[in-house]
């Protein structure tokens, strides 16, 4: 079982962490993809990406990872991932995360640039200039925003904490071209 | 982490919190708060089933905050032994006790007409539930879900007809497939006329040093997944035992006349896994996903036309309702089991009662007159089936007799003998030798799980054991397992939690113990609840051991009543009990 592989967790408690931050990483590309790529190293950032959510076990390890791991707190509130169930624990399990949108809409709706596309496709929360207006959360179709206890939006930064602690291989980090895609 | 105590009175309709720092400082949580609440709420010789019988939840401080600290314990007086009841359970219900703020949750009195609690956060509504009275435990499940607030983060327990009918060994349902199974919570709650509880919370807990607290989360869970302490529960699950326990001869077969099934192969573990398992689950905040799901198909007409169940199993249910009952294809099996959850039965009382019943039967100490023609005979599922919806029902004097335990119905019709019960409790799955009867018999709730005497057994078949020794093996699990109930960690996460992993997982939070410290408070729990044993009247000096553990091979050869009397005397000993 792969634990902390990914992610040093000294580094996630660092606040130098930025969302997406792009990397230069091998690109997990087919080789049709990597031809189409640009002949230099492409540049590509990372997103967290639900892979086989049928092995989901319920056991929420993930949402208290991320609100440890980002915020230092015990809480479901506190995470910006998502296990639902649908049709109680006999049902399937649904796992909502931030698919870290090309265009994001998100970012489009807010008014005052709090949440903020960076120009290699992530998005960026500015807490400061935040005014809780909700309008992110009502762009966001997958309902990846939600707003925690303090009234300002949960926003996954794609930093794989979740990843490293899914029990059960639900969730991977990809690298995608920060263009495109 | 302001610990607190929410009471709710039915009997008035009304609830308050108060903050009970002393309490949960010097009992740590869990079953040590749980007990005191217990002595607190309880008078002596109170009527179980009456409104001055108290149901009490509580959790411990690692519970929602460390991996695998997934269990709340119920305690309250059992109206199956007449004394103490203390029960555990899994599912989401100690994480959404947790976020909601209650560490322990205190029930009086008797609502008016059937309801059920309704707690989110700080809220607390006691509603009307007289729609759903009748309906069975997973039913009643499916209704609540859509009416009460917290998708994903809630806790829905709840009794089924068998806990309306205060059947003395009715279960509570948690989430669907946990339960609080043994002992009669759920006479208990229908006594109350309480139909459910449902919580839920959105509170965030914040830990004095989160740099630490990551620390220690991630050793413990590291521990979990990555070593293999825990590997039996992931992999087939507990249900592995079948085939150990065949082979030792350890695995009750009719009623304890016989311990090894010659069909044990085809209720195995492995067989279950191959042919029926298809999902595995987890308790919030558990990455090991132990519960496993079997499937259940059968066809309805002849058109290809299936009805498909969903059913969870263990170790402990296809011992009772399978080798026991002379059960031998799986698929038997997860049709007792699922009867018994939507009824809201205990698997092991209801499959030990059965098995006293078909004995009874074929020795003719009871006819078809009693049984109302019902076929009571190994192996025999459908008959099986109708008598587990009689007992519940209670159309005639022995249903209502057998719905009272099997004590109580051996002592009314004879077979007292093969009565397979302990201290009043129907017995587990383990003939596995003297540690076995001797822990369940001085155990504090009769359970297998009290001090663990079949895993004693079982060391001691591998490597020959002095009885003295077995007898302080007992006293130290009896003491170890009181204080991790406090916490109250998953049973199956004993090897995580050491007792420096115990240490530095409290303090992360802010409670400083020592290895003495703990010692200590694992003998005062002990003995808190020997007191109320004791006040209930029960007598370990006078205690009834079945002859059939006596007259039936077990794992460790055949037993003897004068090795149990020998133990029973060294454990009194000491205790300090003379
Ligand atoms: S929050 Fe929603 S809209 Fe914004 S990037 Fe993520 S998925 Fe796209
Ligand atoms: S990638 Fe990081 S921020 Fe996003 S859900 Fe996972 S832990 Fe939370
Ligand atoms: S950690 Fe993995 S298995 Fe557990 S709830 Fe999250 S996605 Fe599901």
């Amino acid at each position: 079982m792969r634990f902390l592989q990914g992610v040093d967790p000294e580094m996630i408690e660092s606040p130098a962490v930025e969302e997406n931050k792009e990397t230069e990483a091998k690109p997990v590309l087919r080789p049709a993809e990597k031809e189409a790529a640009t002949p230099a190293k492409p540049r590509t950032r990372r997103r967290l990406k639900v892979a086989h959510p049928e092995r989901c076990i319920g056991c929420l390890s993930c949402m208290f990872a991320c609100s440890r791991m980002r915020t230092g707190t015990v809480s479901l509130q506190n995470s910006a991932i998502k296990v639902q169930t649908q049709g109680g624990i006999e049902g399937d399990f649904r796992v909502v995360v931030c698919r870290g949108c090309q265009d994001p809409p998100c970012a489009r709706a807010c008014p005052t640039g709090a949440m903020e596309k960076r120009p290699n496709g992530s998005v960026v929360f500015h807490k400061d200039r935040c005014i809780g207006c909700g309008s992110c959360e009502k762009a966001c179709l997958v309902g990846a925003v939600t707003f925690g206890k303090e009234k300002k939006p949960i926003k996954c930064i794609h930093c794989g904490a979740c990843v490293d602690f899914c029990p059960h291989g639900v969730l991977m980090l990809e690298e995608i071209p920060t263009s495109g895609g | 982490m302001l610990r607190k105590v929410l009471y709710i009175d039915l009997s008035k309709e009304e609830s308050w919190v108060e903050e009970r720092q002393e309490l949960f400082e010097r009992w740590m949580g869990g079953t040590g708060v749980g007990i005191r609440l217990l002595q607190e709420e309880c008078p002596a010789n109170t009527d179980p089933l009456s409104a001055a019988a108290p149901i009490i939840f509580s959790i411990g401080p690692l519970n929602g905050i460390f991996p695998v600290a997934t269990k709340t314990v119920a305690t309250f007086k059992s109206p199956l032994t007449g004394e103490l009841g203390e029960s555990y359970a899994g599912g989401r219900l100690s994480l959404a006790l947790r976020f909601a703020g209650h560490e322990a949750v205190v029930i009086r009195g008797q609502a008016e007409q059937p309801s059920y609690i309704s707690i989110n956060d700080g809220e607390v509504k006691i509603k009307d539930a007289t729609s759903i009275w009748g309906i069975d435990a997973q039913t009643t499940g499916v209704i609540l879900r859509d009416r009460e607030p917290g998708v994903g983060r809630r806790s829905i327990i709840r009794i089924g007809p068998a806990g309306e009918a205060k059947v003395r060994y009715a279960g509570v349902v948690v989430d669907t497939y946990r339960h609080f199974g043994r002992l009669g919570l759920g006479a208990v709650f229908g006594s109350k006329r309480l139909k459910a509880l449902v919580i839920s919370g959105t509170e965030t807990i914040d830990v004095p040093d989160a740099k630490r607290y990551k620390e220690v989360y991630n050793r413990l869970y590291k521990t979990a997944v990555q070593t293999d302490v825990m590997e039996k529960y992931h992999d087939i699950g507990t249900s592995v035992n079948i085939s150990a326990l065949n082979w030792l001869k350890g695995l009750p077969t009719n009623n304890f006349l016989l311990s090894s099934f010659p069909q044990g192969e085809n209720i195995s573990g492995e067989m279950f896994a191959e042919n029926h398992l298809f999902r595995r689950l987890s308790c919030a905040g558990c990455p090991i996903g132990c519960v496993h799901i079997a499937a259940l198909k059968t066809a309805f007409s002849t058109h290809h036309e299936f009805e498909v169940k969903k059913v969870s199993y263990d170790y402990e249910p296809i011992y009772s309702l399978g080798s026991n009952l002379g059960v031998g294809q799986a698929e038997g099996v997860l049709q007792l089991i699922d009867v018994c959850e939507r009824l809201g039965l205990d698997v092991m009382s209801a499959g030990v009662v059965l098995s006293w019943a078909t004995e009874a039967l074929e020795k003719g100490l009871i006819t078809s007159k009693e049984t109302l023609d019902v076929p009571l005979q190994w192996n025999g599922v459908d008959g099986y089936t109708r008598a587990l919806e009689n007992l519940v029902k209670a159309p005639n004097e022995f249903y209502g007799a057998l719905a009272r335990g099997v004590d109580y119905a051996a002592k009314k019709y004879c077979g007292l003998d093969y009565a397979m019960a302990l201290g009043g409790n129907e017995v587990s799955g383990y003939h596995t030798g003297p540690a076995s009867i001797v822990g369940q018999l001085v155990g504090v709730r009769h359970s297998h799980l009290d001090n663990a005497g079949y895993a004693v057994d079982q060391k001691a078949v591998k490597k020959p054991m002095e009885i003295e020794m077995m007898v302080d093996e007992l006293i130290k699990e009896d003491n170890s397992r009181g204080v991790f109930n406090s916490l109250v960690g998953c049973l199956f996460a004993r090897g995580v939690y050491t007792e420096e992993n115990i240490i530095d997982s409290l303090e992360t939070v802010g409670i400083i113990k020592t290895k003495d410290d703990l010692m200590e408070l694992g003998k005062r729990i002990f003995e808190e609840k020997y007191k109320f044993k004791v006040q209930e009247g029960f007598d370990l000096s006078n205690v009834r051991v079945p002859r059939r553990f006596y007259e039936t091979v077990s794992a460790a050869g055949l037993v003897t009543p004068e090795t149990v009397e020998e133990m029973l005397g060294l454990y009194r000993k000491k205790r300090g009990w003379g």
